[in-house]
């Protein structure tokens, strides 16, 4: 973490301040607002639908707002800055293409340089630090298309994090992936996260995973959001609200269970409520 | 040797003008090619074929040279499908085949148009299959200017196409104007379409275009190891396809040569099937330690 001289507080990474999107007549973000702080590991939370890919693509500049802005390092987003790392959710890599799981990783590094260049000693060990940053080595020569999801996942990371971005976007990492999969990207990320200084914003439909390593979480629903610290924000009071009716918070074997009442309008309620007992 | 390069096969400045003229397009077809492949705009490539034909046609009818009109309309057909085509692949796909059924009418007019001006000594044939021995010697300068500013452009963006084929969301997160790097490329197709037009014809230009490029990315372990093995089995198929040509001469009473293009366009499928032998595919996929 970064000091500085003066008792300033540090410029957030990222400050979405009063996002609107609306698609047609729909309202699919509604003033959404919140910071992200230097190196600070943030969960997107929301059931599927209510908006967290948009509010990404905002983010990364990719969709237009109706009205709001959003500030990378205390400035508007250019693309030429290159402050921002990013994962897509879908991303299809075909085997039938020779490009190597370390290709990739290096195209993070130069693909926005025009012409021929020769990658230097240095690009060249960067590249390795990055595949050993997040366990890629077993399989950098591999054809990135022939790899498992979580390994593409990984390579995908080093690719994002290669350019030493300021904030990690990633949407949805963790959806697809098996039980086992799924804690190891996120150890991996919370790793990252620590030793490269870089904050990650992830969005995920559950929660329960990224309960031990998030510093903070933007609990989206119906286009609303709320910031903050989980126990901040994963209490009834505060998600009643948010959800416009009543639900109730349960913790259950440091499991956070969100439950809504049963004779509710349920179509705004979360859908993964009453799932993941496991 | 006698049997494998009948006699004049040397000397004869048709064939050196067809060698040379095949080497080129064959390579600049071969490195446009494994970026088609990659970006999955085969379709494109091919559809591209069909305005090179109208404008081959139209050249034709107005007595221009071919190449010329094979060209203007393959770059006008480009820069029209881009044009309509926005980012999305699927309004791409609509967009190339609009373009495609344009393009067709516009040959079946100028054809027609010529046939019945009667000045038409199998221009129709030449322009749809191409014949690489009636190539004037002064077509070549015009090629290699043309292939070198192709690949020139390549060499520029090749890195930011790669990036956008696998992802154009993550291109333009990292610094890339992806839409005008897709413009550029598509100009790139567009000429390399009109050159190999002059060369195989422009129907089979698609067969120079991906074949080549498709078998390599099958079997090498990297882009750039790709890049020069299509260059190789474009160039050794060309080159093929112009002996073989010229040794048909003699395998018919009638002593007259089959078309090039034939032999080429069966040399390139013969080598994509060869890519399906699993033993030259494993070494390529695997990679694991």
């Amino acid at each position: 973490m970064t000091t500085t001289p003066t008792s300033r507080p540090v410029t957030p990474v990222l400050e979405v301040q009063d996002v609107t999107v609306t698609f047609g007549d729909r309202p699919v973000l509604d003033h959404v607002s919140f910071d992200i702080a230097p190196g600070e590991f943030t969960g997107l939370i929301g059931s599927n639908g209510v908006g967290k890919t948009t509010l990404l693509r905002v983010i990364l500049g990719l969709q237009k707002t109706s009205s709001g802005s959003v500030r990378v390092l205390g400035e508007p987003l250019r693309h030429r800055s290159r402050a921002l790392g990013y994962v897509p959710q879908k991303v299809i890599l075909d085997p039938d293409v020779p490009l190597r799981a370390r290709d990739l990783v290096a195209l993070g590094l130069d693909a926005h340089r025009f012409g021929l260049r020769r990658r230097s000693r240095d690009d060249k060990n960067r590249v390795e630090e990055m595949l050993d940053a997040v366990d890629a080595r077993d399989f950098a020569d591999a054809r990135v298309g022939s790899l498992s999801g979580g390994e593409q996942q990984r390579v995908l990371i080093a690719h994002a994090l290669i350019s030493r971005p300021s904030l990690l976007l990633l949407d949805e990492p963790l959806a697809n992936l098996d039980p086992k999969s799924v804690q190891e990207i996120v150890a991996l990320l919370h790793r990252v996260s620590v030793q490269h200084g870089v904050a990650v914003l992830l969005s995920a439909h559950e929660m329960n995973a990224l309960l031990p390593v998030m510093d903070r979480i933007v609990y989206v629903t119906n286009g609303k959001a709320a910031s903050g610290t989980t126990e901040d924000v994963v209490r009834t009071d505060v998600l009643s609200e948010l959800y416009g009716h009543h639900v109730d918070v349960l913790q259950l074997h440091g499991r956070v269970l969100v439950v809504a009442e049963p004779s509710a309008d349920t179509d705004h309620l979360p859908s993964h409520a009453t799932l993941h007992l496991d | 040797m006698k049997f494998l390069f009948a006699p004049g096969f040397t000397s004869s400045e048709p064939v050196h003008v067809a060698l040379a003229l095949g080497a080129m397009v064959a390579i600049v077809s071969a490195l446009v090619g494994v970026f088609t492949v990659v970006r999955s705009q085969s379709f494109a490539g091919h559809a591209l074929t069909d305005v090179a034909i109208a404008g081959g046609a139209g050249a034709g009818y107005l007595g221009v040279n071919a190449l010329t009109g094979f060209v203007l309309g393959s770059l006008t057909g480009g820069v029209a499908m881009e044009t309509i085509g926005v980012h999305r692949v699927r309004s791409r796909d609509v967009a190339t085949g609009i373009v495609l059924g344009a393009a067709t009418g516009c040959s079946a007019l100028f054809f027609y148009l010529e046939a019945n001006s009667g000045s038409t000594t199998g221009s129709t044939q030449r322009i749809l299959f191409g014949s690489l021995f009636e190539v004037a010697p002064g077509t070549l300068p015009v090629v290699g200017l043309l292939g070198v500013v192709t690949v020139a452009a390549l060499a520029l963006i090749g890195r930011a196409l790669l990036l956008s084929s696998v992802s154009p969301e993550m291109a333009t997160v990292g610094g890339i104007a992806t839409r005008s790097v897709g413009v550029i490329f598509m100009m790139t197709l567009a000429i390399s379409v009109g050159l190999s037009s002059v060369a195989i014809g422009a129907i089979l230009s698609t067969a120079l275009l991906i074949g080549p490029a498709a078998s390599a990315l099958r079997v090498a372990r990297t882009i750039r190891g790709a890049m020069v093995l299509a260059c190789i089995l474009g160039v050794v198929a060309t080159s093929l396809g112009v002996l073989l040509a010229y040794d048909s001469y003699n395998w018919t009473s009638r002593h007259s040569p089959l078309p090039v293009s034939f032999f080429v366009v069966v040399i390139v499928v013969t080598t994509y099937a060869l890519t399906y032998v699993p033993f030259l595919r494993r070494r390529a996929t695997s990679g694991r330690s």
